[in-house]
C-alpha cells in the first residue's frame, strides 16, 4: 500500500508543501480536533497538539471523538484518530494545561498556530503570547461559532499575522452545534493551508 | 484619521493611545485583541501605545466557544 495515494485527489502540489510543515494546535475540543483532522487529510507533515482534558460524553456532539474514547485523554484519542488517517503523520501530543511559558516551549518549532481554546480569556492570552514571542508566525483563531444556522455570518477577518474565523458575537452559553463548530474549525484549517501554501503579506492579505 | 476594522473612521488626535481610541469608540467589552497597523498591542500597553495618524486599527471580539 502506497500511503501517498491518500493525497492523489488533493490539489496538485499541496501535499508536497504541507508535508514539510509543522502546525501547533492549542486545544483538542470542537475546534482543535476537527481542524487537526482537516490538516491531516490535506497532508500536513507534523502536528503538535495539546490539551488537558479527557473525552466526555458531552463532547461527542461536536468533537472528533467516539464512544470508545470516553475517559481517554483527548490528546491520546485524537492522535490515534489522526494516525488512523495517515500513519506517516508526525504527531507530538502534550497532555498538559498550556500556559504562556509552555506555549513558547512546546510550540517553538511550529510554522503556524491554530488557536482552539473555548474560553475567551484563554484565547486572549494565547494570541498575545504567540504574537509577542513569534511575531513572524501566523496564528489562526476562532471567535463566535455558537447557536444554530446563520451560516452567512461566519467569516474571516485578518490583521497582520492574526487570522480570525467566526461571527465574533455568538457565545457558547447559546449552545454549540456540530455543523457550526465544524465550519469554524474547517475555516481555520482552510486559512492555515492557504497561508502555508501561499504565505502572507504584511497587510494580512494572502 | 484612523480607520477601525476597515469600516469605522475616527478623527486622529495628538498623542492618542489605544485606550483613548477604545474609549472614544465605546469598546467596553474587555475580551478583545487589538492590532495597530497589523501589529498586536499587548493589553498592558493600551495606556501607552500611541496610535499614529492614518493608522489601520483592528479590534477583534473574542467570544467564548470552542
Amino acid at each position: 500500500m502506497d500511503i501517498e495515494e491518500i493525497f492523489k485527489r488533493n490539489v496538485p502540489g499541496v501535499r508536497d508543501i504541507l508535508a514539510k510543515k509543522n502546525v501547533a494546535v492549542a486545544g483538542c475540543g470542537g475546534l482543535g480536533s476537527n481542524a487537526a483532522v482537516a490538516l491531516t487529510r490535506a497532508g500536513i507533515g507534523k502536528l503538535i497538539i495539546a490539551d488537558f482534558d479527557v473525552v466526555e460524553l458531552s463532547n461527542l456532539n461536536r468533537q472528533y471523538f467516539f464512544l470508545a474514547d470516553v475517559g481517554k485523554r483527548k490528546t491520546d484519542a485524537l492522535a490515534a484518530h489522526l494516525l488512523a488517517i495517515n500513519p506517516q503523520l508526525n504527531i507530538q501530543a502534550h497532555f498538559t494545561e498550556l500556559t504562556p511559558g509552555t506555549v513558547c516551549e512546546l510550540f517553538a518549532e511550529a510554522d503556524l498556530l491554530i488557536e482552539a481554546f473555548d474560553r475567551a480569556e484563554s484565547k486572549a492570552w494565547l494570541i498575545e503570547t504567540w504574537c509577542v514571542h513569534f511575531p513572524h508566525k501566523p496564528v489562526v483563531c476562532a471567535s463566535g461559532l455558537s447557536g444554530v444556522g446563520n451560516t452567512g455570518t461566519l467569516t474571516v477577518r485578518r490583521s497582520g499575522n492574526i487570522i480570525m474565523c467566526g461571527d465574533f458575537e455568538t457565545d457558547m452559553s447559546m449552545g454549540l452545534i456540530s455543523s457550526r463548530v465544524a465550519i469554524a474549525a474547517n475555516m481555520q484549517a482552510n486559512e492555515a493551508i492557504e497561508i502555508l501554501i501561499r504565505g502572507i503579506d504584511k497587510d494580512g492579505h494572502h | 484619521m484612523v480607520i477601525i476594522n476597515n469600516r469605522d473612521k475616527l478623527e486622529w488626535q495628538e498623542s492618542m493611545t489605544v485606550r483613548d481610541l477604545l474609549t472614544k469608540m465605546g469598546y467596553t467589552y474587555s475580551l478583545i485583541t487589538v492590532t495597530v497597523n497589523g501589529e498586536l498591542v499587548p493589553k498592558e500597553n493600551y495606556e501607552d501605545h500611541a496610535v499614529p495618524d492614518g493608522a489601520d486599527v483592528t479590534v477583534f471580539h473574542l467570544a467564548h466557544g470552542g
